[in-house]
């Protein structure tokens, strides 16, 4: 089982996903969040909170599939972030133009 | 007088319950100032709530928030008091003089009943009791779960309900070496029941369960996963509510039940059937459970407020055990007030209300707060908002130092308490570890307070021996 961020969240940064981890393992960078696979419970409980349908599960749709090794390179490499930030200026009117 | 948060008086903080809410809360207090204890009680000798006796054992994955639980309590600041019970042992006043403030995360301990004809027949059950009796709850270690039948039969269609249906279904070699009790899988292990039929009482739409936990029951080493293709006719307002996107996971789920029905005839040993729109409306047999009367439904109303309503056609299931799981509900705590009709402690972001006034000192988290529903991470989320609200009252808390567990001594000594700190836990924890090891389990737990205690004496008396020798 995989869970994994994808393209949309970058430059967005709602962080909602974040409050619900239960065990904090996103990690972050200045684009966008990343889920460390070690520590990923696979609950689910981040992904009906992201608010422009970033997170996947499996079975995880053919075009999403490279970020399962993009989140697993960089989330150890990222320091964590373990509570709700302020989105980025901006990202209202991005979470828009994404069809939200 | 040193003010409130310093090293001379630090914030004192109880917490009632040792389940993710109480973890968090203890969590984000800790988090916020160096100078907050936090002295968590929990009427069991083991700590971790429904993650420990919830969870099902078959998922060893999703207890791993345990390991942030263990973080948590080796911070500086924190201290367990399992083997108390609040209400019972110490109340609430008795609490309230020692600490600053008291957060109730006791979560729900008790279920919601059918309030039909039979219910309390022999074979009729909860499945809070029969989860609790395969996760080795002591409360419910000597319930006895006759599975002699052929057919057993799932009011509900939670998780919950999934995993009771998982459980029944798996083959003795699926179930061997995850953490099950002992107990539990002798009786499972002799099970006679071939179908497992869960109920809703409205349509594949409505369903509660997720799509993953859904999904498994279609990879089970004996058992197939039985839809009635027909079943699967939605309505007008049901297609509307699966095409909304923020229902995604229903859709989800759906498409999985579609998958169900186009399978070919089962071939398994066990079938699981999956049936919706009927609800049950008597229990009937002669001493015990033989079968239920069940009511069928049809659903009126707008999208996503559509009801079951009966068609007056009916039908007879033979079966011979039954589980009710249409929801859990909170009790009432002594001394606090309680919602009785929620089963919850009714409060306005996390603090606890009376009427229209707000009781100062008294805050709640997690399924005692929000009533039964959401998993694990959904209590962090909640303990960090309910935390807000006491820190954001922290200016009208009375500075005077709280003693603590320290000034409640003289109470535990006078009724007999027989507390269990951490370091306790951790020796049990440990002596579970290793009996499982032998069984090729990642842990057999103790099912009896005195077995659990017996660890702790025998320790005991082994380093007293050392002392003496
Ligand atoms: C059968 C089942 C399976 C589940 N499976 C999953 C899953 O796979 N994944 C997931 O994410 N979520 C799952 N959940 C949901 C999850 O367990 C809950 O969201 C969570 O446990 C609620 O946390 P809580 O702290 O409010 O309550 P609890 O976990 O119930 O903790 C309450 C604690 O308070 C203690 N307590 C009660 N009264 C007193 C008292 N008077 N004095 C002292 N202590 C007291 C209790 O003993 C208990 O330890 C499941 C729930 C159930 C019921
Ligand atoms: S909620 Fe979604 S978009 Fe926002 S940070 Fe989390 S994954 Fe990214
Ligand atoms: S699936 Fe669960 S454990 Fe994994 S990142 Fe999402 S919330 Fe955290």
């Amino acid at each position: 089982m995989t869970t994994v961020v994808t393209d949309n969240c970058q430059r967005c940064r709602f962080t909602d996903c974040v409050a619900v981890c239960p065990v904090a393992c996103f990690h972050g960078d200045d684009e966008m969040l990343y889920i460390d696979p070690e520590t990923c419970v696979d609950c689910g409980a981040c992904i009906s909170k992201c608010p422009v349908e970033a997170i996947y599960e499996d079975p995880i749709p053919p075009d999403k599939q490279r970020w399962i090794e993009i989140n697993a390179a960089r989330a150890p490499n990222l320091p964590p972030v373990e509570s709700k930030q302020a989105p980025y200026p901006g990202a209202e009117e991005r979470k828009k133009s994404l069809g939200f | 007088m040193a003010g409130l948060g310093t090293q001379d008086n630090p914030l004192r903080i109880a917490i009632v319950g040792s389940g993710p809410a109480g973890f968090y809360a203890a969590e984000a207090l800790l988090k916020v100032a160096p100078a907050v204890a936090v002295d968590m009680f929990e009427r069991l000798a083991s700590p971790f709530g429904l993650v420990r006796s919830g969870v099902a054992p078959d998922h060893p994955k999703l207890k791993e928030p345990i390991h942030v639980y263990q973080r948590i309590a080796a911070s500086p600041g924190f201290r367990f008091f399992g083997n108390v019970t609040i209400g019972r042992d110490i109340s609430v006043a008795e609490l309230q003089g020692c600490y600053h403030a008291v957060i109730f995360t006791c979560g729900a301990q008790s279920d919601r009943t059918m309030d039909i004809p039979g219910e309390d027949l022999a074979g009729s059950h909860a499945a809070t009791e029969f989860v609790g009796w395969y996760n080795g709850h002591p409360d419910y270690r000597d319930r006895v779960f006759d599975l002699s039948g052929s057919t057993a039969v799932i009011v509900g269609q939670g998780n919950v309900a999934v995993d009771v249906c998982r459980i029944l279904a798996k083959t003795a070699d699926e179930l061997r070496g995850s953490d099950i009790a002992a107990h539990a899988f002798e009786v499972l292990a002799q099970s006679k029941i071939r179908d497992i039929v869960m109920i809703g009482r409205r349509g594949p739409a409505q369903a509660k369960f997720t799509h993953p936990e859904l999904r498994e029951l279609g990879s089970l080493a004996d058992c197939d996963p039985v839809v009635n293709v027909r079943d699967l006719d939605l309505n007008a307002a049901s297609r509307a509510e699966l095409a909304d996107k923020s229902n995604r996971a229903a859709q989800k789920s759906y498409e999985v039940l579609q998958q169900f029905a186009a399978r070919p005839a089962p071939t398994h040993r066990r079938r699981c059937h999956i049936e919706f729109l009927k609800t049950p409306i008597e229990l009937r047999g002669k001493g015990r459970l033989e079968s239920v009367m069940l009511m069928h439904n049809r659903l009126t109303g707008e999208a996503s407020h559509q009801v079951a309503e009966p068609t007056g056609e009916t039908a007879e299931l033979s079966c011979s055990i039954l589980f009710r799981s249409i929801g859990y509900r909170g009790v009432a705590m002594p001394g606090v007030p309680f919602d009785a009709a929620r089963g919850v402690i009714p409060n306005r972001d996390g603090r606890v209300t009376d009427g229209a006034t707000t009781v100062p000192g008294l805050y709640v988290s997690g399924w005692i707060k929000r009533g039964p529903t959401g998993i694990i991470g959904t209590n962090r989320e909640d303990s960090v908002l309910t935390v807000n609200s006491l820190l954001a009252d922290l200016p009208q808390f009375d500075t005077a130092a709280r003693p603590g567990a320290e000034g409640l001594q003289a109470l535990f000594n006078a009724r007999s308490v027989r507390l269990v700190s951490y370091a306790d836990w951790q020796k049990i924890d440990a002596a579970e570890i290793r009996r499982g090891e032998a069984a090729g389990k990642s842990r057999e737990k103790f099912t009896r307070l005195q077995d659990m205690l017996g660890v702790l004496a025998s320790e005991e008396q082994a380093s007293a021996a050392c002392v003496a020798a």
